[in-house]
């Protein structure tokens, strides 16, 4: 039993009778967030204050470092967490997009990526619990975002020696690792490996995902596993198509498969509605906020997205929907309301005997 | 409700799912060091490139796993798995299918997995080395989701027998599937195909043997998949060929039918069952069934056969068996593929054949023309591919060329003997196209035409700098039925509403297409399209010409199509009229007041090198190469995406590639034969704010040389951002510090000398590499003008002391200060080329010339000015308003209607 004390009232949260994330994906369709960057573009913040007292004299910039806001600015990455959840969002996704000791390279953070991790989760851990707190018949969840790198295994960074890799599986590995225990030491309920591109990526942050929770033995989390399809072609930037990309990280075994970013909701349809045949697990798809316009910005209006989304509600191609690049909490305001209406996609019967 | 099946499931960049009614799965086996000679050979010489080709045929042939092997004493495995699988991930014909990774270490299978995104087979893990390694072995195989292949082998040793390999086979069954967590599909076992007809007789019963095991593990565990090395069971009969298939025939199909669902087989070799003659294939099925076969008897029996059969070499060379088929489709297979080898000699022996030559012309050429016209609207060819079948025709029309000349004039003889009037042939719709006055640009146009030409139109291609009156006389003269009009610089796009107000004025009632970099269907429509009631049309880029050109020279279609499209054009021109009224500007004078502040009493300006110019004259070409930003070129050949990673892209990457090999195969020939010269000039001089968008420029003696005139942003900005001009990023005049004023430059290059070159790929018909030329021109001058103004930071002005950034960071314009163009966002006034130029020392100092819309000539060059201020950056002007207008005029002493002329772009 756990007692929150929010805004001078007092909440018993029962955990024992308390709904897991497995009990609500029965239920119903879950919501989980939208667009962090954007949310932290709104406030306009300069190097200053990502910089933040701690940081001050660091050697490079750092402005555009979203994730070290959760240290240098945590007020701010709450409220946005909040916001999210004000909108009906199930499930929050931790500010760590970059947060591991590769991408941080590029600040020379690399030696943060630990601690930025266990701040993000601390931030969208209490703004989830303020809401369990308030609706505990709804609790929230926190899913440990993990985002594809900024180098990619598959993929030669020169086109004269295309054998060349700027980076190992075991350095991959190694760095999401580090990620995953900072996730989990700073209390997430879900790891959430997404935005894949480069499906071998992804097999490294599956493959550390295993083997910490093997090392520190205890039960795995539930893994959600998002990928990206980038064009037309409906492959991955890696080249794989989706069966192929979803055969490819199958064996992860995770409560949910699905796609976000790169497209918006309406280019994303035909292939969550592939997924959601091929897949013996729960579906989920988190689109852009339609494509970017000339100037790179997204421009669809929130009823927009939330209409093609209802669609997909109504095949019964989804078990959790929400938004990625662009996307507000207006849009998933709109998203929440129309897919209440629906009965999530019900899981296929996995034949073990042929 | 929908259900998954329990089925194997694997993957390259597509997936492999075997089903129950999945035919027999052939894994190719040539990419094994321990069983191919060559391309162990390969490997060992370090050849990686060729021993990638071994992967493709085996593709080639029909394998839908390879097999890669690097098991060998002399090789560091590890090392040599990761990059032979790491070369393969690169080539998406290759990476299509699923990699079965073969070794007897454990780590080198370990490097293997850590190399392939898809879903592998891991061949193999077995209980030799007890219980413990197994189950450790299986979770790493499992971590990285991949399906494993079971020896049958424990701690006693191999196992040899029926029973000995069942026993095995089910007790590593209960230890995957109970204590690792492996699903039964992804279980394979190996149950060990050995040699038979070895001569010992305790062989004769191997082939049996893994045939009923096969039997016996398929009815125990049906999900499960047996696998074996096929080519092992013919061992004994090595060098003999035609033998070994034949067994390797027989073999798989008993074992086949037994339940055997893949083997590691050489793809490209293996007999077809029914036609092995029926004497070998007797003695096969006995020698494998082990029937007949007391002291050896049937063994003795293949020996004997086998030696009176000599061993049919099989030679793998090019396939050049479309040579064989009839001159029509050989003429095809030269256009589809863009093969220029034959053309000439095939062309000629089809003219023998048909009784006109122009009959080739429209018969089989056309046939061949129209193939690739449907696989390009289909998507399955792409532009360069095109453009070199176009190369391939315009070879064959010149070998007709002379004989159709003559013919004509026989006839026209012949008429004039008889008295009778010359007939007109109705030919090809003819399509005009031409780049409009002022304007020098035309690799845009050149791909319409060939794209247009290979889709069977007659094109008339009357080049750039063609003025209003040349196209529409040319139009009637010469009857064609489409005007196409291109243009890359924005003047050009007055030109246009030119060309099409005029068309309307002389009564002209055909269909306008419009194309070209600054064109767009929002132009067209608000500007052009009100001009001309017969049909104007914005043409996306060279693919979608074909089916506008299609569209419009129906008869049927036109109506219809012309009808959407004016339906669309005007509701563009409504969204326009809407849209304009939601943006917000600001008084002129607002605007001004609201400029970048610049702290000038802290700017410590640094003085150039020189003041006045430099010209720098033959600059190394192979120095410029070396800063081309190839995307572009990419563009110019709508192959969209990122460089380099659209050379690796599924769909385009192929083509992509062999575009860009072709590229810079021409690049370096262009720098060894130095066909082109690069010229530039850089200037300094100390120049001053002296009025709000005014900066004067001073000689040496202080004395006023020029006075420049900016344009400034007039919407209105969010509080705090301010509206910008380049004039703010020079010092002002009253607080600039006793000389240097902090000053300011300009620059020009341009790559000459690309004539002679381009008619020699006209008169050789090469529109391809006549195409890549131009572009690599283009390429050359932009990475010259980048090269030039990091040669400035650093050296010439040197405002920056050292500076470290990578090709992409200069096209991401990560530098310090910008060098904006006239006529470009942040000062879209054309007309300040000609101070630039005045500035550079005009003609004789650049060589460039000027066009009366400020083109530049030739068409491979750029020029612009050069800020220093760290603050200074690179934005667009934007919309500006009247009161604005009538200011610039009266600075720049123009007229109302002629500064409204110039700056009709970024008017509201």
């Amino acid at each position: 039993m756990l007692v929150l004390i929010k805004s001078g009232q007092i909440r018993f949260i029962n955990f024992y009778t308390m709904k897991t994330l497995q009990d609500c994906l029965r239920e119903r369709i879950l919501i989980i967030d939208g667009a962090m960057g954007t949310m932290i573009q709104r406030h306009k913040l300069e190097e200053a204050d990502y910089r933040g007292e701690r940081f001050k004299n660091w050697h490079t910039d750092v402005k555009g470092n979203n994730d070290l806001l959760s240290i240098t600015q945590p007020q701010i990455i709450e409220d946005i967490h909040k916001q999210y959840l004000e909108a009906g969002a199930d499930i929050i996704e931790t500010n760590t997009f970059s947060s591991t000791s590769i991408a941080q390279a590029d600040y020379d953070m690399q030696s943060l990526a630990y601690e930025l991790n266990v701040a993000s989760a601390k931030c969208a851990r209490a703004a989830a619990d303020a809401y369990t707190a308030m609706n505990p018949d709804k609790p929230r969840f926190v899913a440990g975002a993990i985002g594809p790198l900024n180098k990619t295994l598959s993929l030669s960074p020169d086109v004269n020696n295309p054998g060349f890799r700027a980076v190992t599986f075991d350095e991959v590995a190694a760095a999401y690792t580090g990620q995953i225990k900072g996730l989990v030491d700073g209390g997430v309920d879900i790891i959430l490996i997404e935005t894949i591109f480069d499906t071998l990526n992804a097999k490294a942050a599956i493959y550390a995902s295993k083997n910490y929770f093997r090392s520190i033995n205890k039960p795995e989390l539930p893994l959600m596993i998002s990928g990206t399809i980038t064009d037309a072609s409906g492959r991955t930037l890696s080249g794989q198509t989706l069966e192929a990309f979803y055969v490819s990280v199958m064996h992860a075994n995770p409560i949910s498969v699905g796609l976000n970013c790169a497209l918006g909701a309406s280019e994303m349809r035909p292939h969550i509605e592939e997924l959601s045949q091929i897949a013996g697990c729960y579906t989920s798809a988190y689109p852009n906020a339609g494509l970017p316009n000339a100037f790179g910005e997204y421009d669809e209006q929130p009823h927009e997205t939330a209409h093609i989304i209802e669609d997909w509600a109504k095949e019964g191609f989804v078990n959790i929907v929400g938004g990625c690049c662009g996307t507000t909490p207006d849009h998933i305001k709109h998203i929440a309301d129309e897919v209440s209406k629906f009965k999530p996609r019900e899981l296929p019967v996995v034949e073990l005997v042929s | 409700m929908n259900t998954i099946k329990p089925y194997l499931r694997l993957s390259g960049l597509e997936p492999l799912i075997v089903r129950p009614e999945t035919n027999f799965i052939n894994v190719g086996e040539r990419t094994n060091v321990t069983g191919s000679k060559m391309f162990a050979r390969l490997i060992r010489e370090d050849k990686f490139e060729e021993a990638l080709a071994v992967a493709r045929q085996q593709v080639e042939n029909g394998a839908q796993v390879i097999d890669v092997n690097m098991d060998d004493a002399l090789l560091d495995g590890v090392q040599a798995m990761t990059r032979f699988l790491n070369l393969v991930q690169s080539e998406p014909d290759i990476a299509r299918i699923p990699i079965m990774i073969d070794s007897s270490k454990f780590e080198i299978i370990e490097a293997g997995l850590k190399c392939v995104q898809g879903k592998c087979i891991v061949n193999s893990i077995s209980m030799k080395e007890g219980e413990e390694k197994f189950i450790e072995q299986a979770f790493v195989c499992k971590s990285f989701g991949a399906s494993v292949i079971v020896m049958a082998f424990d701690e006693a040793g191999q196992a040899d027998t029926k029973e000995r390999k069942v026993d095995i086979c089910k007790r590593a069954y209960k230890i995957l599937t109970e204590q690792v967590g492996y699903a039964p599909q992804d279980i394979i076992f190996d149950p060990n195909i050995f040699a038979i007809a070895t001569g010992i007789e305790e062989h004769n019963n191997y082939a049996v043997d893994f045939i009923e095991a096969t039997r016996e593990i398929k009815k125990w565990m049906p999900l499960t998949k047996v696998s074996g090395g096929v080519s092992n069971v013919s061992f004994s009969f090595r060098g003999n060929e035609h033998v070994r298939e034949a067994i390797h025939s027989v073999f798989l199909f008993h074992a086949i039918h037994a339940g055997m669902d893949m083997g590691i087989v050489n793809a490209g070799q293996l007999a077809v069952y029914d036609e092995i003659e029926p004497t070998l294939k007797a003695i096969c099925e006995d020698v494998i069934l082990n029937r007949n076969n007391d002291n050896n008897e049937t063994t003795e029996k293949m020996i004997a056969f086998a030696e009176t059969i000599k061993a049919k070499g099989k030679v793998i060379v090019k396939d050049e068996s479309w040579r064989k088929e009839s001159v029509e489709s050989r003429l095809s297979h030269s256009l589809v593929n863009g093969i220029t080898d034959y053309i000439e000699a095939d062309t000629e022996e089809a003219r023998l054949k048909y009784p006109i030559p122009l009959d080739v012309i429209e018969g089989p050429l056309m046939d061949g023309m129209n193939i690739v016209g449907d696989l390009f609207g289909s998507g399955k060819m792409f532009l360069p591919q095109v453009v070199k079948s176009a190369r391939v025709m315009k070879k064959a029309v010149a070998v007709l060329t002379p004989f159709i000349e003559q013919e004509k004039e026989d006839r026209k003889n012949a008429h004039l003997a008889a008295g009778t009037v010359n007939e007109e042939a109705a030919g090809a719709a003819k399509i005009l196209l031409a780049t409009v006055k002022g304007d020098v640009h035309d690799i845009g146009k050149n791909i319409v035409g060939v794209v247009l030409g290979c889709n069977g139109y007659d094109i008339i291609d009357l080049g750039v700098m063609v003025p209003t009156d040349k196209i529409l006389e040319t139009a009637i003269r010469e009857k064609v039925d489409i005007i196409g009009l291109s243009g890359l610089i924005t003047p050009s796009l007055d030109e246009m509403v030119h060309v099409a107000h005029e068309m309307k004025r002389r009564g002209i009632t055909l269909p306008l297409m419009i194309g070209g970099a600054t064109t767009s269907r929002m132009h067209t429509a608000v500007k052009i399209a009100p001009q001309y009631d017969e049909g104007v049309v914005h043409v996306l880029d060279a693919s979608r010409s074909v089916t506008v050109a299609g569209s419009l020279l129906s008869k049927d279609q036109k109506p219809a199509f012309l009808k959407n499209i004016k339906a669309e054009y005007d509701k563009l021109v409504t969204d326009f009229g809407n849209k304009k009224s939601a943006k917000q500007y600001l008084r002129f004078e607002e605007a001004q007041k609201n400029g970048a502040v610049i702290d000038w009493a802290n700017y410590k300006p640094v003085t150039p090198a020189f003041t006045g110019t430099k010209v720098l004259e033959n600059y190394p070409l192979a120095e410029i190469a070396e800063y081309i930003d190839w995307q572009p070129f990419f563009i110019a050949w709508e192959m969209h995406g990122k460089f380099p990673a659209l050379l690796t892209d599924p769909v385009i990457g192929v083509e992509a590639t062999k575009l860009y090999n072709d590229a810079k195969k021409l690049l370096q020939q262009i720098i060894d034969e130095a066909w082109l010269t690069a010229k530039g000039v850089v200037g300094f001089w100390e120049m001053a704010r002296t009025a709000p968008d005014t900066v004067t420029v001073y000689d040496e003696k202080g004395l006023e040389i020029n006075k420049l005139e900016f344009l400034r942003q007039q919407i209105k900005k969010v509080t705090g951002q301010p509206n910008l001009s380049l004039a703010d990023f020079i010092a002002p005049k009253d607080a600039a510090q006793n000389p240097p004023l902090g000053g300011g430059g300009a620059f020009s290059v341009t790559i000459q000398g690309i004539e002679p070159h381009i008619k020699k790929f006209e008169a050789n018909h090469d529109d391809y590499d006549k195409i890549i030329l131009q572009a690599l021109a283009d390429r050359l001058a932009e990475a010259f003008a980048e090269l030039l103004h990091k040669k400035t930071r650093i050296e010439y002005w040197g405002y920056v002391s050292e500076e470290h950034l990578s090709n992409e960071q200069l096209v991401r314009e990560e530098y310090l200060g910008i060098r904006p163009a006239p006529g470009y966002p942040a000062c879209p006034d054309h007309t300040e080329k000609y101070k630039l130029f005045e500035l550079l020392g005009g003609e004789e100092a650049t060589g460039i010339q000027l066009t009366e819309s400020l083109a530049m000539y030739p068409a491979s060059s750029v020029c612009g000015w050069y800020f220093a201020h760290p603050d200074s950056k690179y934005f667009g002007v934007g919309k500006i308003e009247l009161d604005q207008l009538h200011d610039y005029a009266k600075r720049k002493g123009m007229s109302i209607e002629e500064a409204t002329r110039w700056l009709r772009p970024i008017l509201e």
